[in-house]
């Protein structure tokens, strides 16, 4: 399955280098990159986003509450926010949304592992 | 005449220089974490060029009055300096989270600089070392040395005389809501480790990104 992955964060070296991780892996899905949670949620309105990776220290409004709004539209998407505050109040709220928490700087084996696990949510979700 | 931020690190350097940042005192805020039992707050870092006396302006402006802080020198590849400030009536209420319940008004009173020092070890150190090794430097780290006074009191410290007048100022503040605590990590560059700063940025891009950008030195 080719997916269309949509990538947020506020810095345009963390798009890149998630970009970059991506494309190693799957060199055939499409990319999509908002700069904030506001540009997100009119990217997933007007294109039909299968997988979102975002950040949570974003200005105006953080990851957690994208993933709150991303929820309202697709309740079963798969997305990971990717920061390196792993505080317990943030993790376990990335997961109470039915998220996934990434540790930052992303490796190339983490996303991996996540993404395999995406594409097996969204084949079952699909069949 | 200030030479305008993009002339000593274009738009992706300053970028990559705050996600480092960024990076950094998320890590040092999860240690902090840990320590107090608290969320700790953070804010996305602001990143400017501003003269030594703008710094003192713009801590001034926060209007806390008197200011407590834990001041660290690192020094290596660059060289700068790392601070974490609170006001002054804050402190006692970051050393009570530091130290635990229970303890007598004195007791906090006579704990204040050793915790103060060692949340600033903490936060200070965590956050460089992050950098660093990001990097792929090492950087010497003075140990913390904890200083009261107002914004201008903070900054009047010595710097050598090539350094200059300006700095690079970055600036990200903190709150453990739960406990009323707020601060702000500052950390301060001259002009002389800027550049020092844009070859190890554009190494760490090429790492990062995969996109190679001339050095510094290959710009015609």
């Amino acid at each position: 399955m080719v997916y269309k992955v949509l990538i947020v964060d506020d810095s345009k070296l963390a798009r890149m280098a998630i970009a970059k991780a991506l494309s190693a892996l799957y060199p055939d899905w499409t990319r999509l990159e908002a700069s904030d949670a506001d540009g997100a949620l009119e990217v997933v309105k007007r294109t039909a986003v299968d997988i979102t990776l975002l950040d949570f220290n974003m200005p105006h409004r953080d990851g957690l509450s994208l993933v709150a709004d991303l929820r309202k539209l697709h309740p079963t998407m798969p997305v990971a926010v990717i920061s390196a505050n792993h505080q317990d109040e943030i993790v376990s709220r990335t997961q109470s949304l039915g998220a996934v928490f990434l540790p930052k700087p992303l490796t190339e084996k983490v996303l991996a592992e996540f993404l395999t696990s995406a594409d097996r949510q969204l084949k079952v979700s699909r069949s | 005449m200030i030479p305008p931020v993009p002339q000593i690190l274009d738009e992706l350097e300053l970028d990559a220089f705050g996600e480092l940042v960024n990076i950094g005192v998320s890590k040092s805020a999860a240690s902090l974490r840990e320590m107090i039992g608290e969320q700790v707050h953070l804010s996305v870092p602001t990143l400017s060029l501003v003269s030594r006396h703008q710094a003192i302006e713009m801590l001034n402006q926060e209007g806390h009055g008197n200011l407590i802080a834990v001041h660290q020198v690192f020094e290596g590849d660059i060289t700068g300096r790392a601070i974490l400030i609170f006001p002054e009536a804050k402190s006692l209420e970051l050393v009570r989270a530091v130290a635990g319940g229970g303890l007598s008004l004195e007791d906090i009173v006579e704990l204040e600089h050793e915790a103060l020092a060692e949340t600033g070890n903490i936060i200070l150190n965590g956050c460089l070392s992050t950098i660093a090794n990001l990097l792929q430097r090492s950087f010497k780290m003075s140990l913390p040395e904890i200083l009261r006074g107002s914004g201008s009191d903070l900054f009047e410290m010595e710097s050598s005389p090539e350094a200059g007048e300006h700095v690079l100022f970055l600036y990200i503040n903190f709150a453990v809501r739960q406990r009323d605590i707020l601060g702000y990590i500052v950390m301060l560059m001259d002009l002389p480790s800027i550049a020092a700063l844009k070859v190890l940025l554009v190494e760490f891009i090429e790492r990062t990104t995969g996109v190679k950008a001339p050095r510094p030195d290959e710009i015609p």
